[in-house]
Order: C-alpha cells, then sequence, then structure tokens
C-alpha cells in the first residue's frame, strides 16, 4: 500500500515517539539534592522530590520559595547549580544530543502562568505548532480536526480557534494554554498558577477541568498554585516549598497533622479554614 | 517492537467490520487515516483488541464511524470516557478565518493600506495639534517645564550621537568631493570642488542625513519606549495617577529632538566640510588655509539662515511621528516592532517631501 521508504519513515517516527515510556516508571519525576543559586541568593538547597505517575502533585510555598524556579530546573528552562533531576529515567543535565531531548520534550506539556501563545498565531495555529514539530506528516486536514477537538476539550467557546491570541479574555488565555501543553497528548503536564488572575468562578471551573482532563487521560501533573481551592479539589498529594527545601510531602490531612509553623499558617489561616471548612461539607467522591 | 496501529477487516453483510489492534495513539498512527478513508462502506468498529487509545485515537475512531455511520463496540473503560467527550459536543468548531477570493483580498488590501495611510497623516496632524495644546496649557498653569528629562533626552538624543553622525558627514564630505572632483576635472575647474561642498553641506546634505540618522536612532527608540510603557500599561497608570502624559512623556522628547537638530545639523554640516577640505588637501593639492578662505566667498549666509530654520522643523516631525507611532501601540509585543518601523520609515519619508518644499520656497523668496 505504501512504499518501503514511507513504511521506514513511520517505523522511525514511531520510535522516536516512543523512546520515553512512561507507563515503565513508577516515579516520573525525581529531583535529588537540586542547588539553584543566582549570585548570593540560594533558592534552592538539597531539594528532593518525587513526583509518582498518574497523580496530582501540588506544589505550594511562599513568594520567592522557587516554585516556578523549581519547575524551570525540571523542564530544562533553568541549569541547576548543582543536584540531579530525572524525568522518566532520563537526565535532561546528561543528554548529550538534541534528539534524545526531543524524545523527552515530546511527553511533557507545559502550561505557562501567562498562557505564553505565540502572540502571532492564532490559537488552533498555537495548538498544531507541537503537532507539526513532531509528525510533519500529519495532513492539514487532521491538524485542523485535532486543533478543533483540543479546543472543544479545554472547554473554549466554538469560535475561539481563529482568535488570536490578544482578542482572549485571561481565562481563555489559560485554557488555550491548557490546548497547546495538551497537543500531543503528553503524559506528563506542568501547570504553572493554572487559576491565577481568574475569578473565583473560572477558577472553580478550571480546577474541575484539570481533575477531568487527568483523570480521562491517565496524566501525571505537577501544579504549582497558590489558590487553596484548587489544591482540595484538584490535588491528590502537596507538595510544600519552604526554607529552600520540600519540607513536607504528603495528602492535605497528612500535612494538617504536621507542626511545622508555615504550613499551619497556610492551612489555617483564615483563607485556609475557609477552603477546609468548604470542602469538608462536600466531602469528594474520587476513585483513585 | 514500536508497531504502528493497525486494523483487521472482515467483510460483513452491511459493510466492513473493522478491528483496531495494538496502540491507537498520536505516535503509532502512521498512515492509520490514509488507510481508513480508502475503505468502502464501514458497519461496526471493533476497539476490544487495542491496547491504549488517546485523543487523537479517539477522535480518529469517531470520525470514521460518523463518516460511515458506523458502530464502535467493545471500547474499554478508558476508550469510552474519551469518546463520550467527543460524542456529547456537537457544536461547529471552527480553525480558520473566512476566506474569500484572491481579486477580494487584493483589493481590501488596496483599500485598507489607503485608508491608513490617510488615517496616519490625519493622525500625526492631529498629535501634533494635541501637543501644541497640551504646551499651550502647561505653559499658561505655569506648571513647571520637565528640564530633568529633557535634558536626558538631550543626551540620547544629542551627545550619544555626536560619533556616528560625525563618521557619517565626515565620509559624506569626502565622496561628494571626490565624485565632483572627477567631473569638474574634465572642464579643468577641480577649485569649483570647494562650492559644491561647502554649498551643498550647510544648505542640504548635512541636515538631510543628520535627519536621518536621528529618525534611525531616536524615532525609533521613542516610538519602542512608548509603545512599552503602552503595553505595560504604564501611560494608564500615569492617567490615573494624572500626571497627563503628553506632558511627561511626549513634551520632553519632542522638545529635545526640536532643540539637538539645529545643533547636530550644524555639526554635521562642519564634518562634511572637513572631509571635502581633506581630500581637497590629499587629492587636489588645494591647501587648508585656500579651502577656507574661498568657502567664506561663495556660501552665503542664507544657506546657514535656510539650514537654521530647517532643522527644529524636522526635529518636530521626527519627534512627533515617533511619540504619535508608539503611542498608537496596542494588544501585543508585536506592534511595537511594527510601529518603530513604521516611525522611522514615515519620519524619513516626511523630511523628504519638506525638504522639497522648503527647496522650492526659499528659491522663490530668492534665496539662492
Amino acid at each position: 500500500m505504501s512504499t518501503d521508504e514511507q513504511e521506514e519513515e513511520i517505523r522511525q517516527e514511531i520510535a522516536a515517539a516512543e523512546a520515553v515510556r512512561p507507563e515503565q516508571f513508577e516515579y516520573a519525576i525525581r529531583v535529588r539534592g537540586l542547588v539553584n543559586r543566582f549570585g548570593d541568593a540560594v533558592v534552592h538547597d538539597g531539594l528532593d522530590l518525587d513526583v509518582r505517575s498518574g497523580e496530582i502533585l501540588g506544589v505550594v510555598g511562599g513568594s520567592g520559595t522557587g516554585k516556578s524556579v523549581l519547575m524551570r530546573s525540571i523542564v530544562g528552562l533553568q541549569i541547576p547549580t548543582a543536584g540531579e533531576i530525572e524525568v522518566y529515567g532520563t537526565s535532561l543535565d546528561t543528554i548529550a544530543n538534541e534528539e534524545e531531548s526531543r524524545d523527552l520534550r515530546r511527553r511533557w506539556g507545559v502550561m505557562f502562568q501567562g498562557g505564553a501563545l505565540f502572540s502571532t498565531l492564532s490559537v488552533a495555529e498555537n495548538i498544531q505548532v507541537p503537532l507539526r514539530e513532531y509528525y510533519p506528516r500529519i495532513d492539514q486536514q487532521l491538524l485542523d480536526e485535532i486543533a478543533a477537538y483540543k479546543v472543544a476539550m479545554v472547554g473554549l467557546p466554538p469560535d475561539a480557534g481563529p482568535k488570536y491570541p490578544a482578542e482572549l479574555s485571561g481565562g481563555m488565555v489559560k485554557r488555550a494554554g491548557l490546548a497547546r501543553a495538551l497537543a500531543l497528548d503528553p503524559a506528563l503536564l506542568f501547570l504553572d498558577e493554572p487559576t491565577a488572575g481568574l475569578d473565583p468562578i473560572g477558577a472553580a471551573k478550571f480546577d474541575a477541568l484539570i481533575r477531568e482532563l487527568a483523570d480521562t487521560m491517565g496524566l501525571t501533573v505537577f501544579l504549582i498554585t497558590h489558590d487553596l481551592d484548587t489544591l482540595y479539589a484538584t490535588c491528590d498529594r502537596v507538595a510544600v516549598l519552604a526554607e529552600k527545601t520540600v519540607i513536607a510531602v504528603g495528602t492535605i490531612p497528612e500535612l494538617l497533622a504536621t507542626e511545622h509553623p508555615w504550613i499551619q499558617d497556610y492551612f489555617n489561616g483564615p483563607r485556609g479554614r475557609a477552603a477546609t471548612e468548604s470542602h469538608e461539607r462536600v466531602p469528594r467522591d474520587r476513585k483513585s | 517492537m514500536a508497531a504502528r496501529a493497525d486494523f483487521e477487516t472482515d467483510e460483513g453483510a452491511d459493510g466492513v467490520d473493522v478491528r483496531f489492534t495494538g496502540r491507537l495513539t498520536l505516535a503509532r498512527l502512521g498512515d492509520l487515516p490514509a488507510r481508513l478513508d480508502a475503505l468502502g462502506p464501514v458497519a461496526t468498529l471493533d476497539l476490544s483488541a487495542i491496547e491504549r487509545i488517546d485523543t487523537v485515537g479517539a477522535w480518529i475512531v469517531t470520525r470514521t464511524a460518523q463518516a460511515h455511520d458506523a458502530k464502535v463496540v467493545g471500547a474499554s473503560e478508558e476508550a469510552q470516557r474519551l469518546l463520550k467527550a467527543l460524542a456529547d459536543d456537537k457544536s461547529e468548531y471552527r480553525v480558520h478565518r473566512d476566506r474569500r477570493p484572491m481579486w477580494a483580498r487584493m483589493l481590501e488590501q488596496i483599500g485598507t493600506a489607503s485608508v491608513s495611510i490617510w488615517r496616519e497623516l490625519v493622525g500625526i496632524v492631529d498629535f501634533f495639534g494635541a501637543m501644541i495644546i497640551a504646551l499651550f496649557i502647561q505653559i499658561r498653569a505655569r506648571r513647571r517645564i520637565r528640564w530633568h528629562a529633557i535634558v536626558t533626552r538631550f543626551q540620547t538624543v544629542g551627545v550619544d550621537a555626536l560619533p556616528i553622525i560625525g563618521l557619517m558627514s565626515f565620509l559624506i564630505g569626502i565622496v561628494i568631493a571626490q565624485q565632483g572632483a572627477v567631473q569638474l576635472r574634465q572642464f579643468g575647474l577641480e577649485v569649483f570642488t570647494i562650492n559644491l561642498v561647502g554649498r551643498a553641506s550647510i544648505r542640504e546634505l548635512g541636515l538631510l542625513m543628520t535627519a536621518i540618522m536621528v529618525a534611525g536612532r531616536s524615532g525609533s527608540a521613542f516610538a519602542a519606549q512608548i509603545g512599552t510603557m503602552k503595553l505595560t500599561e504604564e501611560v494608564d497608570a500615569m492617567r490615573t495617577i494624572g500626571v497627563s502624559p503628553m506632558e511627561a512623556i511626549i513634551l520632553p522628547r519632542v522638545a529635545a529632538s526640536t532643540i539637538t537638530m539645529p545643533l547636530l545639523a550644524f555639526y554635521a554640516s562642519i564634518c562634511a566640510i572637513v572631509g571635502g577640505g581633506a581630500f581637497c588637501w590629499v587629492g587636489l593639492d588645494l591647501p587648508p588655509l585656500t579651502y577656507i578662505q574661498r568657502l567664506r566667498e561663495i556660501i552665503p549666509m542664507t544657506d546657514f539662515w535656510i539650514m537654521l530654520i530647517k532643522a527644529p522643523v524636522f526635529g518636530i516631525l521626527i519627534g512627533v511621528t515617533g511619540c504619535y507611532e508608539g503611542m498608537q501601540v496596542r494588544q501585543n509585543a508585536e506592534e511595537v516592532g511594527r510601529r518603530t518601523t513604521s516611525a522611522v520609515v514615515a519620519a524619513i519619508f516626511l523630511v523628504i517631501v519638506l525638504d522639497a518644499f522648503f527647496a522650492v520656497f526659499f528659491s522663490t523668496i530668492g534665496w539662492n
């Protein structure tokens, strides 16, 4: 049906796409002894963190505790001063060639705080960028259909596809950013403050969307947030960043049981208590 | 090991029964869509034998099912969840803007371009008027003039531009003298090279080259700075505090370019004359003393006045165009680049058009 050359091309494409096999790993991300230093300012000092495959891990911490720096280190945008980071058994540090890092990069999606949509491309074209990059053989018709599907999946209105980022509201930019992060059906999703700047109703919808997508697609999610409601609504476990390291990781009840003053302040402050109460009243039923 | 997604077919009574095998994922798609499209009428799509399915796989199944009105059977719980998400939504999702025929788009482009050039011109005039009004308000209200802001601009518009403008004018002087000498030698009138360099530099070239350089250096900088300030809402913040952006951002910049322009133009003319003189000395054996003496004889004072009259006008023009384009920035970062480009292009174009008008005007009043 197809020529040998095509056959070989397809074989190579599949081999590259599955060079990194997320399903074999118990831990999606392993961070050991991470040190990040900017001049005299030490942001991380011996930070350890494990993210289990299939879980939604919330990362919280005060401003300036290096949540975003941690994410940037994991995805390879920030070269750590010291320490080891492995994503699906691959360390970006030791990857010698560009091909191997591409193998890893296509298994994750990153949503930046401000959306980081390419401003000269429409929403649909933004979603198609990763697809075009990694699967150049997919024809335009299918690309358009996939883009339309992703637009629908993240809950954007039907006419959002041809719009440019400047024409979108803040909430829509976030959803479009999420759609682009999900373009390649990644196994691992990084979200930097997904609900920051959204109104409470929009934020609650976004929380539900993340939970639903993670369940449907079996995603592992690394979620940075300030939002207590997001933690309660979406996260399986929460990692607390303070004092230049991860001071505690666990479910919210486990964290509540710890003595650390920052954690107590965070969850038992006026906002924390309000969030806790509202979520205790409506117990979550979720299958693990 | 890495087999692509595949399917087996059975001829049934109502059409083909398709049985998918392997992983129905984006990574293993291969030429699956093309092969599916090539099938005849499809009755059922069987998903019971697949290892995995992702959103793209689910879409391919849904698309095929819709095209043939086929049934999907044997879907696992995971697959059902993905397929259900697709089936629930019946709205028409658009991906592209409407396309119109080529001639219509071309006509529209010409029309939009014409209108936008006209609007741009009106906009610059409008902006200039608003600036003059702001200036009068500031003077009448006896608000302090922002000397600090103006003087800072002197540095960037004027002093920092000295080396490049000097070098450029010096070289232009040499080129004019050299080219002029080649032509004039044919008549044995090499000494008239001095007339050529002297009058051209003072009357036209010194100023024109300076204007082009200032438009490129400072007009673009004005547009980019103000454009970025618009994007970061600094300009809006200023308004809400009660500071007029006209007074705080635009007037100092226009004042700086207006005041520095004559100074730079004079400096450029002198540099060009020095360059021409250097060539005359080295290339034509005309000693500097002769050169200077002859310059005094042939350059009328009116040439100097013409330069000094034109220079501030060009300065205002460059400043206003740069600031106007900067203030027009809306929406995104790309706009800053676009507006900066048009600030430079518009400024240089308008300077040259105005220069032509000035040339006709001064000739008419007898300043030859």
